[in-house]
This record gives structure tokens, C-alpha cells and sequence, in this order.
């Protein structure tokens, strides 16, 4: 007999109090999938949005096609890079709870996503990073004066007042304005992409968006506006697994995966394990290439855990398992690399010491700064008439009479 | 600068000429407009003239649309982007609400996106409630966008060179009932051309009309009529129906609001009615009415009254009981000028 149609709710894996489950994640051996040419048409690399391209081995070993054959200095900078992010990161959520700042979110655990690629990456493409991408600016160079200035909404914020805390941009950096409302930056990312390609540069926008988001209607006109005009661009969908408390396969994860969305709109689609430092920088690598030799846009999918809460209005241990992270079977993306390096006998526990010492200095030092520019709670305060600039670059004479009705009021 | 006779759609189609000639940066998208001209034409004989990746034919996609624009406009771009009717605008309301009215001030200036959105709106053309919306106050409340809506040829091609050159996003809206000629609210008549008009006589090479600047369309003592879009015409046939020394005021842009035009006019006349095409509640009407009592209410003569469409959807089979043509604003006009 068969049987009626009924409401199919997607199963959380695991939640408070049960062992955590990853069973229902693919995996595919490090160095076991092949690596096709970057000029290989679409068709020919569909098997990359089911696979999962993975160069270190289970003994830390670099393996296989993908492995893209960085030196040790390299290695080292990319480690430096992301141990940056991970303490910046834990000293500004340790800040947030002294009251210090209103709001903040880490990228833990998902530290290789922003840093491998930002690495692989040229220094005039463009970015469109969602709100989980800091290691973006730490690979870039923006120093953390001034994301601490902006998480403090102080007299130094390049954002005047304006924004959330880690909603940041960097017009120099070439690193795009934070929205704060999700996915509307993945659509932009390509119509900046189509622009390059219409003044003839070979310039490539890259654009992030967590796999939650890639629910919204933005994702679907990003991927058709993309295919359609063969936009170079790098299109991430950064799965952790993790939407504030919904589990991926509330945003269609369950039977396929994000990056087979790619192959759907006839854009080449990968998925690599983005704990996994070399594969993310290789496959960013393969990606730009295509892009920047005409042949078009790729969605990558990094497979990663969210290690944190979402933000810090959230307590995960209300959603999930509290040793999830322990069990997740892509490690964690600080260790990987640290142990791939300590193998080939560039690096060691001392020197990591010594490193988590000096950036833990380094950021105390660079807090201490920021804070003579001001709190939230304290002065020195931006002048509150910066409100009314910037709506337009000329201020209308609307805007002219609130300001002085406001100043008014500040004056009684 | 020589002229010539142009309707709304030659005028709009003017003003893109121009700009996609002097300024490379200039780029036309949208459904349609590139090899088959726009459904209203307002693009036709422009991809051919600058090519296909300047005037560009764009999927289904309205929230797309914009997305690109505003990504091109980041780039270096001026893009002009059409959505077909502004009926189709909100698939595309968050990339102009959230996104393209904010960059400048979220980025604290760092980044821009002088984009133009072209949209035609309004009904009269038996487009049923899809296809005959005026949804400008949805605009005109949102901080960061400039909102215009042009009522003749020659105010079209001025306003659209100044959105496309304007440094920040507007919204321009074409009353597409007076896309080939000027209406008076009457159905029955026989379609007037814009050669009739003197506002139909266009320069063919750059000129802008600034955004800002409302027009005393129709000087007059007795009453100031505020008003925008098709119901300038509607507005100034019911006022010589009546045989009123009426002041007819084409307010041109609702954001920045021309107010000192509007103001003057009406602290000198005492009296005063608002007409729009748009649904009456929370309209434009209303940011106009409070504006004016604020700054005339010692002045006034008479209340505001406005004239606008019914707050229901626009219905294909009663849209002239629905349009608000010359027999509700003459009604409107003289209660305003029978009240003590």
C-alpha cells in the first residue's frame, strides 16, 4: 500500500544531552579526490560539489593533487594569522561580558575559511565577507586598533557610530561593508563581478555566507546572475553546520549538499573541508584561477563547525550537545596546521607558546590604545550630529533643521 | 541646444542616450530593455547603439536587479536599473531599503552607490491592482533614497540625467498614463499628444531639472493645489473646470521635499489640496498635509483636504470609480473653498 504524504521535519543529529552524531557527514580520504584543470568545463568537476577535498591526512601529512605546496614560511603566516583571529576573538567575548561592548561574534573554529583564502587571494580582489569573516582583516592588515575602535563605537570608529559592532569595511582593503542583514551581500559580490568584467579588469570579487543564509532569495539571484554572465567570482557557503540554533538541514542540507547547488545553476560546485588550512587555500587557488581566466564563477562549500555561540546573545547549551565540537571529525583548523607544521619540523610547542604569548600581548596592548579613544559606557563620545551624515552626500535641508532641533534638545 | 517634440518615453530615452554617450560608467539593465527596447520602449535602439554589456537584459529577478546594480555601482558604475512595473519593485525592497539606501551611511562614506531605479507606476491603463500601483511613500519613508516622479517630457529627460549623475540612489518613478500624452482624468476623451504641451518640446542634448525643486506649474490666488505625477494634469483641468484661480504646484520630488515652494505658495493662498494618485492612509498626502499645517496653520483658511486613490487594491473592472479624476478633486476644491 502506499503510504500517504506526511510533513517530513528534518532531524536535528543531536541535541542536549545525547552524544553528538556526525554519521550523516560525507567524508572523502585526504588526497582522494582529483583535481581537475581550472579550465575544465563545468560538467567535468560536478563530482567536486559531492566529494570533500581534503590535502591533511589523519597523520597531519600533506597528500594528494590539491596540496598546493606552500613553504614552511607561508604555513607559518597562516598559522600566525589565524592564532590572531582565535585571541583577538576570545579577548573581545571576554570584553563583551565586562559590559564593555554591546555585542560580538566569534569565528572560532571556522579560522581558516577567512584566512586560507584571504591568503590565496590577490590583494585588489574584492571582498563581500559576511559577519563570521575577521580573519579577512587580520590577513589584510587592518590593524586591530581599528576593529576595536569600531567594536567600541568610539570617537576612532570608521563606522561613526553607525553599526553593530564587527560590522566592519575597509575601502583600502578592498573589503566590503557589512550589512548585518544576511545574504543581500552575496547578489552584490557578483554585480560588482559583473562590473569588473565590463571595464575588461581581471580583478575577482569573493563573497561569504554562512549555510543558514543560503536559504535566502539573495543566494538563488547571486548563483543565476552568476551563471548567467559568467561573473568572476568566488562564491563561499561556509556550512557550520550551525544557524543560530537550527541545524543545517533546516536550509536543505539533509539530501545534498550546498555546493551541488553550484552544478544546479551550471556554475562549478566544491566542497572542502574547511578545517583544513592547505585544502581551503588550494581550492581558493583553482577557483580564482577559473575566475580570472573567463571561465567563470565557482560556489565552494567549506564543511566546518561552528566551535561558539553564534553571538553572544545566545547560549548553544540550549540547542546542542556540550562536547559536539570535541567529536566533530574535521578537528580544529589551528591544530591541524600546527601539527602539519611541527611534523615537517618547522615549528614547535615552544614557539607556539612564545606565539600565543605575543599575540595575546599584542592584543592587550592594542585594547589598552582603543580605550583612550572611549567606550560605549565612557568618554570620549562621538558627536551625535554625526548621525545626520552620510544619509546623502549632500545633507538636505531636512536633515539640516533635525540636526539643529536635536542640538536644541541636547541644550535644555 | 536644438529641440525637438518629444513624449515621456522619446524623453526618457533621450536622457539614457545621453548619458550612456557622455559617460562611460553609464549602464542600462533590466527585464527586456536591451534587444527588445523595454515593454514601454523607454530603452529601444539603446543596446544597439552601445552594445550588450552596457545595456544589459537581466533574468526574472527584481531583488537580483538591484543586487547587481548596487554591486556594480561599488565598482565604479552609474547603473540605471529598470523594474518593469514599480508593481514588481518588492522582490527587490530589502536591496533598496536595507542595502542600497544605507551604504554611504553605514560604510561612514567609505563606500557609495549612486544607482537609479526607473520603474513606471500608476494605472488609468487597465492594468488591474499588479500592474497600477504608485507605492512612492513606501520610498519617500525610507532614509538615504531620493524619490521623484516627473509629470512632462521635459522634466522626465532633466530629472532622470540628474538621478543618473546624482551621487546618491534614486528612485524615479514615470506615471506611464502620461507616457504619450498629457491625461486629464477623463477616460472618455480622445488621447491629447505631448505635442500639444509646451513641456513636450525637449532639448536633445544635456540638460538636468535638479532634484528638490518643485514647480509652480500654474500660478493662481485663490487656492494652492499640491500635487505630482498624472494628477498634475488631473488637478489643473478640474481647477479650469471650476473657473479657480488655483496654484498648481508639481511637487517633482518627494525626497528632498521641495518645502519652501509649497509653503510660500500656500501661506499666501490660505487654502489648500493635496492630490495623489496612491492610496490615501499614510501616503505622501499625508507627510505633505502635516508639513504644510506646521508651517502655515496660522495661514490656513481652510482644512487640507486630500484627494487620493481609495485604500483598496486597484480593481481592473472600476478603475475610474478608483482613479481620482476631476470630479473628486472639484469637489475637494470648492469644499476647500467654501469652508469659512
Amino acid at each position: 500500500m502506499v503510504k500517504p504524504s506526511r510533513l517530513h521535519v528534518p532531524k536535528t543529529p543531536a541535541r542536549p544531552g545525547e552524544a553528538p552524531d556526525f554519521g550523516y557527514l560525507r567524508l572523502s580520504a585526504a588526497g582522494a579526490v582529483a583535481r581537475p584543470d581550472p579550465g575544465a568545463p563545468m560538467p567535468e568537476t560536478r563530482y567536486l560539489s559531492e566529494e570533500l577535498v581534503r590535502v591533511l591526512d589523519d597523520g597531519h601529512r600533506a597528500v594528494g593533487p590539491w596540496n598546493p605546496g606552500l613553504d614552511a614560511k607561508q604555513l607559518q603566516a597562516g598559522l600566525r594569522h589565524m592564532l590572531l583571529t582565535r585571541v583577538f576573538d576570545d579577548r573581545m567575548q571576554r570584553i563583551q561580558r565586562s559590559g564593555k561592548i554591546s555585542f560580538y561574534m566569534r569565528s572560532f573554529g571556522e579560522e581558516a575559511v577567512s584566512v586560507a583564502m584571504a591568503m590565496a587571494l590577490e590583494p585588489d580582489d574584492m571582498l563581500f565577507p559576511s559577519y563570521r569573516n575577521q580573519g579577512l582583516y587580520v590577513v589584510r592588515g587592518r590593524p586591530l586598533l581599528d576593529l576595536m575602535c569600531q567594536l567600541l563605537s568610539n570617537t576612532r570608529d570608521m563606522c561613526k557610530g553607525r553599526q553593530l559592532p564587527v560590522m566592519y569595511h575597509w575601502a583600502e582593503g578592498n573589503i566590503f561593508s557589512i550589512s548585518g542583514n544576511l545574504a543581500t551581500q552575496y547578489p552584490q559580490a557578483v554585480g560588482w563581478a559583473m562590473a569588473a568584467a565590463i571595464k575588461g579588469e581581471d580583478t575577482v570579487a569573493v563573497s561569504w555566507l554562512g549555510e543558514g543564509s543560503s536559504a535566502e532569495a539573495d543566494f538563488h539571484h547571486a548563483l543565476l546572475f552568476a551563471s548567467v554572465y559568467k561573473a568572476p567570482v568566488i562564491l563561499n557557503v561556509v556550512n557550520n553546520q550551525w544557524a543560530i540554533s537550527t541545524f543545517q538541514g533546516y536550509a536543505g542540507g539533509e539530501r545534498q549538499s550546498f555546493a551541488a547547488r553550484g552544478p544546479g545553476f551550471g556554475i562549478a560546485g566544491i566542497r572542502v573541508d574547511g578545517n583544513d588550512f592547505l585544502a581551503v587555500h588550494a581550492v581558493t587557488r583553482w577557483a580564482a584561477e577559473r575566475a580570472r581566466t573567463g571561465r567563470g564563477p565557482t560556489l565552494i562549500e567549506h564543511v566546518t563547525y561552528r566551535a561558539a555561540a553564534h553571538s553572544t546573545s545566545d547560549d548553544p547549551a540550549r540547542y546542542r550537545p556540550k562536547d559536539d565540537y570535541d567529536q566533530w571529525p574535521l578537528g580544529d583548523p589551528v591544530d591541524r596546521l600546527k601539527q602539519h607544521l611541527v611534523g615537517l619540523g618547522e615549528w614547535s610547542e615552544d614557539r607556539y607558546a612564545a606565539l600565543v604569548a605575543e599575540l595575546e600581548e599584542h592584543v592587550a596592548s592594542s585594547w589598552k590604545e582603543a580605550v583612550k579613544h572611549g567606550t560605549l559606557t565612557e568618554g570620549p563620545r562621538l558627536d551625535p550630529g554625526l548621525m545626520f551624515e552620510d544619509v546623502f552626500k549632500e545633507m538636505p535641508p531636512h536633515l539640516h533643521r533635525q540636526e539643529a532641533e536635536m542640538r536644541a534638545g541636547l541644550e535644555e | 541646444m536644438a529641440v525637438a517634440q518629444m513624449n515621456m518615453i522619446h524623453a526618457l530615452n533621450s536622457a539614457m542616450d545621453v548619458m550612456l554617450g557622455r559617460d562611460p560608467s553609464v549602464v542600462v539593465l533590466g527585464e527586456d530593455v536591451g534587444y527588445f527596447g523595454g515593454v514601454f520602449r523607454c530603452t529601444e535602439g539603446l543596446q544597439r547603439k552601445y552594445g550588450e554589456s552596457r545595456v544589459l537584459d537581466t533574468p526574472i529577478a527584481e531583488g537580483g536587479i538591484l543586487a547587481a546594480a548596487i554591486g556594480m555601482a561599488v565598482n565604479g558604475l552609474r547603473p540605471v536599473a529598470e523594474i518593469q512595473f514599480a508593481d514588481y519593485i518588492y522582490p527587490a525592497y530589502d536591496q533598496i531599503v536595507s542595502e542600497l539606501a544605507r551604504i554611504r551611511y553605514r560604510s561612514a562614506g567609505e563606500f557609495s552607490a549612486p544607482v537609479t531605479v526607473r520603474t513606471p507606476c500608476g494605472g488609468g491603463i487597465r492594468g488591474g491592482q499588479t500592474h497600477s500601483q504608485s507605492p512612492e511613500a513606501l520610498f519617500a519613508h525610507v532614509a538615504g533614497l531620493k524619490v521623484v516622479m516627473p509629470s512632462n517630457p521635459y522634466d522626465a529627460k532633466g530629472l532622470l540625467i540628474a538621478a543618473i549623475e546624482d551621487d546618491d540612489p534614486v528612485i524615479y518613478f514615470e506615471p506611464k498614463r502620461i507616457y504619450n500624452g498629457p491625461f486629464d482624468g477623463d477616460p472618455g476623451k480622445p488621447a491629447v499628444p505631448w505635442s500639444a504641451h509646451p513641456k513636450g518640446e525637449v532639448p536633445n542634448g544635456h540638460f538636468t531639472v535638479p532634484i528638490g525643486k518643485a514647480e509652480i506649474t500654474r500660478p493662481g490666488n485663490d487656492l494652492t493645489v499640491v500635487t505630482y505625477g498624472t494628477m498634475v494634469h488631473v488637478s489643473d483641468a478640474a481647477a479650469r473646470g471650476l473657473g479657480l484661480d488655483a496654484e498648481i504646484i508639481d511637487v517633482r520630488t518627494m525626497v528632498p521635499l521641495d518645502t519652501d515652494t509649497i509653503c510660500d505658495s500656500v501661506a499666501r493662498t490660505g487654502r489648500c489640496v493635496i492630490v495623489h494618485e496612491a492610496t490615501r492612509f499614510a501616503g505622501f498626502g499625508a507627510e505633505l498635509s502635516a508639513t504644510i499645517q506646521e508651517q502655515c496653520f496660522w495661514k490656513l483658511q481652510a482644512p487640507i483636504l486630500r484627494v487620493a486613490g481609495w485604500d483598496t487594491p486597484y480593481p481592473h473592472a472600476f478603475e475610474w470609480e478608483y482613479f481620482p479624476g476631476q470630479a473628486r478633486v472639484a469637489r475637494a476644491l470648492k469644499a476647500v473653498m467654501e469652508a469659512a
